[in-house]
């Protein structure tokens, strides 16, 4: 007989793995990838398969070079995802270099200067698109406009964004411009690879959501922020605030909502702190749309609560066996 | 339908042997009786070498009040007072018995008749205390606390109702289960004598929804004979067999953190196994010396519920159902989620022995443990509402003092966390040292706390 394995309980485990949950992602982002090929043809084919060939690369080569990690990271697909998130937070007719300058950001700086996997502080994509957005403002704010046929990529014709619109009305009190709500959930307005079909995006929301690799609280409570925020300016003022639901359904809301903010590693541990979380993150995105620099918010909101993430998980416990109320 | 409201997770419930009716286990040739069977102060033999015995004659008595006695469950000669290796995986002080036929104290009722309070109306509380703790009982569930003492609450507090534990939310085992269906009349006696005992009124019987037949067939006994005892079917769910899960399940409260009793909010929780071993003890007369036992495994070939002797030893049970399987990786004295892993075979069951568990090679290693990345699973699965993720890195990194105001201390131990971390991190294994380094300070600072006054 074999000599008998001895080892504490549980003996049995879930299956569940980190890579599991990474191509689970991975696949809920086929619907949005498939819109934007549509949207932009093979513009946003090409920007995709840069990006994530890109962040892979450097992945592979941090880690063999660098970090000298016996065990490769590249095989669980964190690194795909991560350039497949910033392809989608990149304008399809953005110039090859420009986006390997992201990757190497995401991946290089935002996530192995800080040990790797699960150790970074900051969303690596995110990071990257507001590393180029700062750095190539023209480039990365160049939206083509869908629809242009199959083999659009830099010579794609440009127009704004749905956002712009917005915030160029607030300023100007004109409200003519503004695309049908229709449209913004089909991805027939300007904008990022990714960001411009809701629907695709709610899909994968859904998706993961059905195989619990998230949970409701980022995502609703980020929606509803900024869907009752909006909702109060709007009834305040029509004429130079947008309604609602345009409001949600604009810019990379959705996709930071539902694929942005819940990152694992760069989100709060207890649902009391992924609430917390999520509603600053829909205050400060409606903030920064009104008010900032730039139309976009959702990046910079969802940034700068990356940072406040060890602070929430300190002060926002989960509830305690024994703290609710006996009745 | 009711389950506890904190966290949980859903293992595979592999009830291989569900439908297979109790079998009666061989004698022992030689059967092995481990002092240290219960949670409290270790028995002490009263038996020397040489020494006849027969079937429910005491051979150890109780080494206080927080203690149990111990019962052979063969006839035969001490062989020898000596140590054996337990369920724990230490050597302990045991009483080896040689069998020799099957001659019962005469002082036992063995006949199949039921005796219900209604032929017995003079038994005080007082009386059925009393009996329980002369047959020895313990928790079956596996946690072994004696059961007199449970039904002793401490001055001040006062019980409202029994609840019975019929969970088995472990996977695999099924004892539970088929004690139920096979002896549902005897239970229901055995509540009803722990509701006196606990000079209580109402009692509930958890039951999970994977198993409708004995829900059915308790509740169909319960409407006609027994209005104040109620079946409350549970969602499944793990851990639901764990006592402050089950009493948040069955009646919406939940019982402070430690050093707080169930008690304290009105619950005296017994298993299911236990009330059976009460009916017999009070009824029959008969001291706790033989349960059933879950033998099972995927690749074993017959997976049984056997009645078993106590002292038998678990490798006898393995060869009944058909011998331990060639790629047998582990062998597990009870459920995959809290069971310990076993040295060897020869482990004697004992009072807490609710399952013997064989894994295979491959289902018995775990996989390589890798980076946390911050999932938030553990958080989620933890039925205490504590985090996991960070007691394990503080236990890990010898954090003591900041484990415990995390409330290291407040962790059943179950294994939700562990089970469902895609990173494959072992938790509970740093956990549990992070608890018991925190017990051990608490402890030494209590001390201290008495030497200065």
């Amino acid at each position: 007989m074999n000599k008998l394995i001895v080892s504490l309980s549980p003996h049995v485990h879930s299956g569940d793995s980190i890579s599991r949950n990474m191509y689970l992602v991975i696949i809920a982002l086929v619907p949005a990838l498939l819109c934007s090929f549509i949207s932009f043809g093979i513009g946003a084919i090409i920007t995709t398969a840069i990006s994530v060939a890109s962040c892979v690369f450097f992945e592979w080569a941090i880690n063999k070079f660098c970090m000298k990690n016996k065990n490769c990271t590249v095989c669980d697909g964190s690194a795909i995802l991560t350039g497949l998130l910033l392809a989608f937070n990149l304008p399809s007719n953005i110039a090859p270099w420009i986006i390997v300058i992201g990757a190497f950001f995401a991946i290089g700086v935002v996530k192995m200067t800080f040990g790797g996997l699960g150790c970074n502080l900051f969303n690596p994509a995110l990071a990257g698109r507001a590393f180029l957005l700062i750095s190539f403002p023209v480039a990365m704010t160049t939206w083509p406009v869908p629809g242009q046929g199959f083999g659009t990529y830099l010579d794609a014709k440009t127009g704004a964004t749905p956002l712009a619109l917005m915030q160029e009305m607030f300023k100007s009190g004109d409200l003519t411009k503004l695309p049908e709500v229709e449209d913004m959930l089909l991805g027939n307005t300007g904008g990022c690879l990714g960001e411009v079909c809701a629907l695709a995006i709610l899909l994968g929301g859904i998706f993961l959501l059905w195989k619990k690799v998230i949970t409701w609280h980022i995502p609703v409570s980020i929606i509803c922020t900024v869907f009752v925020i909006s909702g109060l300016l709007w009834i305040i003022n029509p004429v130079i605030f947008s309604n609602p639901v345009a409001e949600i359904f604009s810019g990379g809301l959705m996709l930071g909502a539902v694929f942005m903010a819940t990152d694992y590693v760069t989100s709060p541990m207890s649902a009391k702190g992924q609430l917390v979380f999520g509603v600053a993150i829909g205050f400060l995105t409606i903030i920064i749309r009104i008010f900032g620099a730039y139309p976009e918010g959702m990046s910079f909101a969802i940034l700068i609560m990356n940072a406040f993430v060890p602070l929430i998980n300190s002060k926002f416990k989960p509830t305690r066996f024994g703290e609710v109320s006996t009745k | 339908m009711k389950t506890f409201r904190i966290g949980g997770v859903h293992p595979a419930e592999n009830k291989l042997s569900a439908s297979e009716p109790i079998k009666v286990a061989e004698l022992p040739k030689v059967a092995v009786y481990p002092m240290g069977q219960h949670i409290g102060a270790p028995a002490v033999p009263i038996v020397k070498k040489g020494d006849k015995v027969k079937v429910g004659t005491m051979i150890a008595e109780a080494g206080g009040f927080v203690s149990a006695p111990i019962f052979s469950g063969v006839s035969g000669t001490v062989l020898k007072v000596d140590t054996v290796v337990d369920a724990s995986g230490y050597a302990k002080p045991a009483v080896y018995i040689t069998v020799e036929g099957d001659e019962w104290e005469e002082s036992i009722d063995r006949s199949e008749k039921l005796v219900t309070t209604k032929d017995k109306p003079e038994l005080t509380p007082e009386d059925i205390i009393g009996k329980i703790k002369a047959a020895g009982i313990v928790g079956m569930g596996g946690a072994c606390f004696p059961t007199h003492v449970k039904l002793t609450p401490p001055p001040g507090s006062k019980p409202e109702w029994v609840i019975i534990n019929a969970v088995e939310c472990e996977p695999y085992l099924t004892a539970d289960h088929r004690l139920m269906l096979e002896k549902a009349d005897e239970v229901l006696v055995g509540v009803d004598l722990l509701m006196r005992a606990g000079k209580v009124n109402k009692a509930y019987i958890g039951i999970e929804e994977n198993k409708p037949d004995a829900i059915a067939l308790l509740q169909e006994k319960c409407n006609v004979l027994y209005p104040n005892i109620e079946i409350v079917p549970l969602k499944t769910k793990y851990p639901q067999g764990g006592e402050k899960q089950l009493i948040d399940a069955v009646v919406r409260r939940q019982v402070p953190a430690p050093p707080a009793l169930p008690v304290s909010v009105g619950a005296i929780v017994q298993n299911v196994g236990t009330a059976f071993a009460v009916y017999e003890a009070v009824m029959k007369n008969k001291p706790l010396f033989e349960r059933v036992v879950t033998v099972t495994g995927k690749s074993l070939k017959k997976p049984s519920n056997l009645l078993v002797r106590m002292g038998t030893p678990m490798s006898q049970l393995i060869d009944a159902c058909g011998g331990l399987p060639e790629d047998t990786g582990k062998v597990i004295g009870g459920g995959p989620m809290m069971g310990k892993a076993l040295r060897n075979t020869e482990v004697p069951i004992c009072k807490g022995s609710s399952g013997v568990l064989i894994m295979n090679d491959k289902e018995a290693k775990r996989a390589e443990p890798q980076t946390c990345i911050r999932c938030a699973k553990c958080v989620g699965a933890c039925p205490m509402g504590l985090e996991p993720y960070l007691l394990a890195t503080l236990s890990e990194k010898h954090m003591y003092e900041r484990a415990m105001n995390e409330d290291v201390v407040s962790c059943i131990e179950c294994g939700s966390c562990q089970f469902t971390c895609p990173s494959n991190r072992p938790l509970l294994d740093l956990i549990r040292d992070g608890k018991s380094t925190a017990m051990g300070i608490i402890r030494e600072r209590a001390a201290a706390a008495r030497e200065g006054k």
